[in-house]
């Protein structure tokens, strides 16, 4: 299904074989004719995006993404372009300026020609909570695409584009890269601007590529990364080149292995993918090193008090009052913040929303928020302590291949859903979703290779070879 | 009975700075309507705050300024609740770290204790309509703003209105002087909230505290609080229970009423925001602040009575108002004579400047007093001439100097014809000559002077004039 990535188009367009714009009628079409639900809506004036670029071209531009199709979640704004997070609330929100990651995808010669479809604020794991409806699995049609960033993995996964953007908090972008067989990237929380993305969990929210390949993946990092002035939480920071990372052996690479993961492993449906992932890494020479780390099993309770905490603030202006949908009826000012918002969310939402509230109420602030940041600060050094004796740390994406429409409707199933992803975000580290084998149903299977901060390199580096040598 | 009364002030200044305190938005209120506002002021989805670092150093000059510790790390949190000024829902303030703890100011002979100084962001502003509709004008929102607490639980206390006013307006001048807010009362730059509680007198055991939020002026701020102090007597002095309370000042009527009672009070969430990074203070940092602290006013009043001999009342009228100190300063520095300055300033200056509410501005330039003053000690010209000068160049660009020219009134007639002109005047006069011997009458003498002044037309000077026809009548 995967065709052509970002740089085999750039090349082609670059040297003359193929337009942008013959390259975006083509993706147009596609999506047009495609019935996943992948996307919300394409952008009108992409054909003219891709016109100029060619211009460009002809007058000598380079760009690293020149002419390159990408589609970005619907939490990124574009000056002038609708973005709704997925959500009733902001339905007609046209953004008044442009984020961060969008003017650099541009400034690098990206056509950005739709926005894809999300579960609502980036809350789910399965692209099921959206306004805008279910997004449906291109590989398996009666399954989910995994989620939030379900549309972008879908598409990418259904070739309606080069790549995509997606954004993670607590696994947003690895789950759907696993689930539909792509390669995805949250990087080091600090590697890539917020600005302009539409928050959910503001200290865990990062931006990422959603790719076809590995070496697509290190071009769109590198693209994004680097620091912002619109950003204080974004680091000053070099931007690494990538591509010294290719094309290398794993001999000697310390994998560390979590005893925590390989119990919760048993029994699951990925336990064999997993096992032979430590067995393949092991026949190519790289070391597996048994690593401890003490209360990986409250990750989960740590971010699901943490993330529902911001969300509940960030989420807060959306009011009713300024540029959010109003409901009609209201007659006071209390209506119109009640009315409409209970309007405007969907059922998740308010869900996290209200976890929220509770968690930072006076009487239970120290008990939920505060052991929650204790608990995140103490993880966080067991990670470092466990890097001390690995380069890399592995473990499972998911439990297994995606789950099918509809199976996980009991919220707290779904939460548990996060097990294996959520500790990155929690940590800070950079964490990568590659696909590895498949699973019993033939659907593509996802290994997540997790590095120290600002290690991303080392990730390509293992990423890269399991690419070239893994069947 | 008798009770001792408890008074808490939580002061809200707006800090003097270019920019709003998250976004690079002009600090500038009062423009026509959300003009200055940005995607981060106005809360829109995706925006984040980026702190003004000027306001942060702002923040620890007042602290510095009121003897204030520095914390070395000060964290930003979030306070959620919603209002339709409140752009983003949340008002991006500090609780548990504040940049500033533990300072004090003194009133009387009292070192009132202040639990911290922090800095937040304003909200926007609501303009009801006469339509009833109600518009919003976010220029204010971001607005960097300092919160001043007072340490109601520590002794010495506030312990009454009269008290309170003096806080006030000792904190506004400590403000004004060391740069930091403007604290104009009627653009609301300077708004206090203020609690009062009563105990029996010397019980240790603090009463319930009521407050009221946001009065506007310190007249309001007075008047609010005696009201309160005889409202819970009353109600002590029947055997009853104080509420627990928010009340709203009727600055009209008069009166306070309950806003919100302890069981319906707001619920902040406060938490850390995840936005901004924590805020490190250095050392290097902190001696640069207090290093280039201009002169607060308890040091100047000290150097116009030591080093000057001002009188503590002369001191007193120049440092009301910072302008008028600053010139004062700025002529001192061009003309060492500050006694003869001050007379000047405290009379000819003030009488001009003065209003009802406060000192409106010096419009005369340093140069233009400089030079008059100078000329009248050096008997160039005259006092009455020169204030008559002063008159011609106040509220204009022209030169004292040369209004004085052109007036002719430089003294520079020379002596021999000056002496010519009195003993022609003497002479003219031996009637009043005698009269003068006799009764010794200063008001005669003043005649005679005036006589010599009138012929000389103004350009003699008086004391030497006066001097010269002394000596002739007693010759």
């Amino acid at each position: 299904m995967i065709e052509l990535g970002v740089i085999d188009t750039r090349d082609k367009i670059l040297s003359g074989e193929i337009s942008s714009e013959q390259i975006t009628r083509e993706y147009i079409k596609r999506i047009e004719n495609s019935d996943t639900n992948a996307v919300i809506e394409i952008f009108s004036d992409a054909i003219e995006q891709a016109k100029a670029i060619d211009i460009r071209i002809k007058e000598g531009f380079k760009g690293a993404l020149a002419g390159v199709p990408i589609i970005i979640k619907d939490n990124i704004l574009v000056k002038g372009k609708h973005a709704s997070a997925g959500s009733l609330i902001l339905k007609d929100y046209i953004a008044e300026y442009t984020s961060t990651v969008a003017q650099k995808l541009i400034d690098a010669g990206a056509v950005i020609i739709a926005r894809a479809n999300m579960d609502e604020f980036a809350m789910g794991g399965s692209t099921e909570t959206s306004y805008y409806g279910k997004t449906l699995n291109p590989r398996d049609k009666t399954r989910v695409p995994g989620g939030s960033s379900g549309g972008s993995a879908a598409a990418v996964a259904e070739d309606l584009c080069c790549a995509a953007l997606g954004t993670d908090t607590g696994g947003s972008i690895r789950q759907p890269s696993a689930y539909c067989g792509c390669v995805g990237i949250k990087p080091t929380y600090g590697r890539v601007s917020r600005f302009g993305v539409i928050a959910f969990a503001s200290s865990l929210d990062q931006v990422g590529p959603i790719t076809k390949n590995v070496k697509d993946n290190a071009l769109l990092l590198q693209v994004l990364s680097g620091e912002d002035s619109n950003d204080e939480t974004a680091e000053k920071r070099a931007v690494e080149d990538y591509s010294k990372y290719f094309n290398q052996d794993i001999r000697g690479m310390k994998i560390g292995v979590i005893s925590y993961v390989d119990d919760i492993v048993k029994g699951l449906d990925v336990e064999k993918n997993y096992n032979d992932f430590k067995e393949f890494l092991k026949a190519n020479g790289a070391e597996i090193v048994n690593v401890d780390i003490k209360n990986l099993d409250l990750v989960l309770p740590v971010y699901y008090i943490i993330a529902p905490a911001e969300a509940t603030s960030n989420l807060a202006r959306f009011d009713g009052v300024k540029y959010t949908r109003r409901a009609t009826d209201a007659k006071n000012l209390e209506e119109i913040y009640l009315k409409s918002r209970t309007e405007g969310f969907g059922d998740e939402v308010k869900r996290r929303i209200m976890l929220g509230n509770y968690v930072l109420s006076s009487g239970y602030f120290d008990a939920y928020y505060n052991k929650a940041r204790s608990l995140q600060a103490n993880l966080r050094e067991e990670f470092l302590k466990a890097f001390k004796s690995c380069d890399i740390l592995i473990m499972p994406t998911a439990k297994g291949e995606a789950y099918k429409l509809g199976e996980k409707s009991n919220p707290v199933d779904a939460y548990k859903e996060d097990i294996f992803t959520v500790s990155a975000n929690i940590v800070g580290v950079p964490a990568m979703s590659i696909p590895f084998g498949v699973g019993k149903n033939g659907l593509p299977i996802g290994m997540q290779i997790i590095a120290p901060h600002f290690e991303e390199g080392r990730l390509y580096r293992l990423a890269d070879f399991v690419e070239r040598r893994a069947k | 009975m008798e009770y001792d009364v408890v008074i808490g002030l939580e002061v809200h200044a707006e800090l003097k700075t270019n920019s709003k305190c998250f976004c690079s938005c002009k600090n500038e209120a009062g423009d026509e309507p959300n003009t200055n506002c940005c995607p981060v002021c106005i809360g829109l989805p995706g925006a984040l705050p980026i702190l003004n670092k000027f306001a942060v150093e702002q923040t620890i000059r007042a602290g510095l300024a009121l003897g204030f510790e520095i914390n070395r790390t000060a964290v930003f949190e979030r306070k959620n609740y919603f209002y339709p000024d409140l752009a983003k829902a949340y008002q991006i303030s500090q609780l548990v770290k504040p940049i500033c703890i533990n300072g004090s100011l003194r009133i009387g002979n009292k070192d009132i204790p202040i639990n911290r100084i922090h800095l937040e962001e304003d909200a926007g502003k609501l303009v009801h309509g006469a339509d009833g509709s109600t518009l919003v004008d976010y220029n204010r929102g971001g607005v960097p703003l300092i919160e001043l607490v007072t340490d109601a639980l520590k002794e010495p206390h506030i312990e009454s209105a009269d008290e309170a006013i003096e806080f006030l307006e000792k904190l506004r001048q400590i403000y004004i002087y060391a740069g930091v807010a403007d604290c104009l009362i009627e653009k609301g730059q300077m708004r206090a909230d203020v609690n009062v509680s009563l105990k029996p007198k010397g019980s240790d055991k603090y009463g319930t505290k009521v407050e009221m939020k946001n009065i506007m002026g310190f007249k309001s701020v007075y008047r609010a609080i005696q009201y309160e102090i005889e409202r819970q007597r009353d109600i002590l002095d029947d055997g009853g229970v104080i509420e627990q309370e928010t009340r709203k000042w009727d600055d009209d009527k008069g009166i306070n009423f309950t806003l919100r009672t302890k069981e319906n009070s707001q619920d902040y969430r406060y938490f850390p925001d995840p936005d901004l990074l924590a805020v490190k203070i250095d050392d290097a940092k902190i001696d640069e602040i207090k290093r280039t602290m201009p002169m607060l006013p308890n040091e100047l009043k000290e150097k116009y009575m030591n080093e000057y001999s001002l009188s503590e009342y002369d001191a007193d009228v120049l440092l009301q108002f910072k302008h008028v100190s600053d010139f004062f300063n700025q002529c001192v520095a061009d003309y060492n004579q500050p006694k003869t300055v001050c007379n000047w300033i405290t009379t000819e200056i003030m009488a001009r400047i003065k209003t009802e509410s406060g000192a409106g501005p010096i419009l005369i330039s340093k140069d233009n007093l400089v030079w008059l003053m100078k000329n009248v000690d050096n008997k160039k010209i005259n006092r009455l001439s020169a204030k008559d000068v002063l008159s011609k160049v106040w509220g204009t660009d022209l030169s004292a100097e040369n209004e004085a020219k052109r007036l002719n009134l430089i003294i520079d007639i020379d002596t021999g014809a000056l002496d010519e002109i009195i003993k022609k005047i003497v002479e003219q006069n031996s009637n009043v000559v005698e009269q003068y011997k006799t009764a010794n009458d200063p008001k005669i003498l003043n005649y005679l002077v005036g006589q010599v002044m009138k012929e000389t037309r103004g350009k003699a000077n008086a004391g030497d004039v006066m001097a010269k026809i002394k000596e002739l009548a007693n010759s």
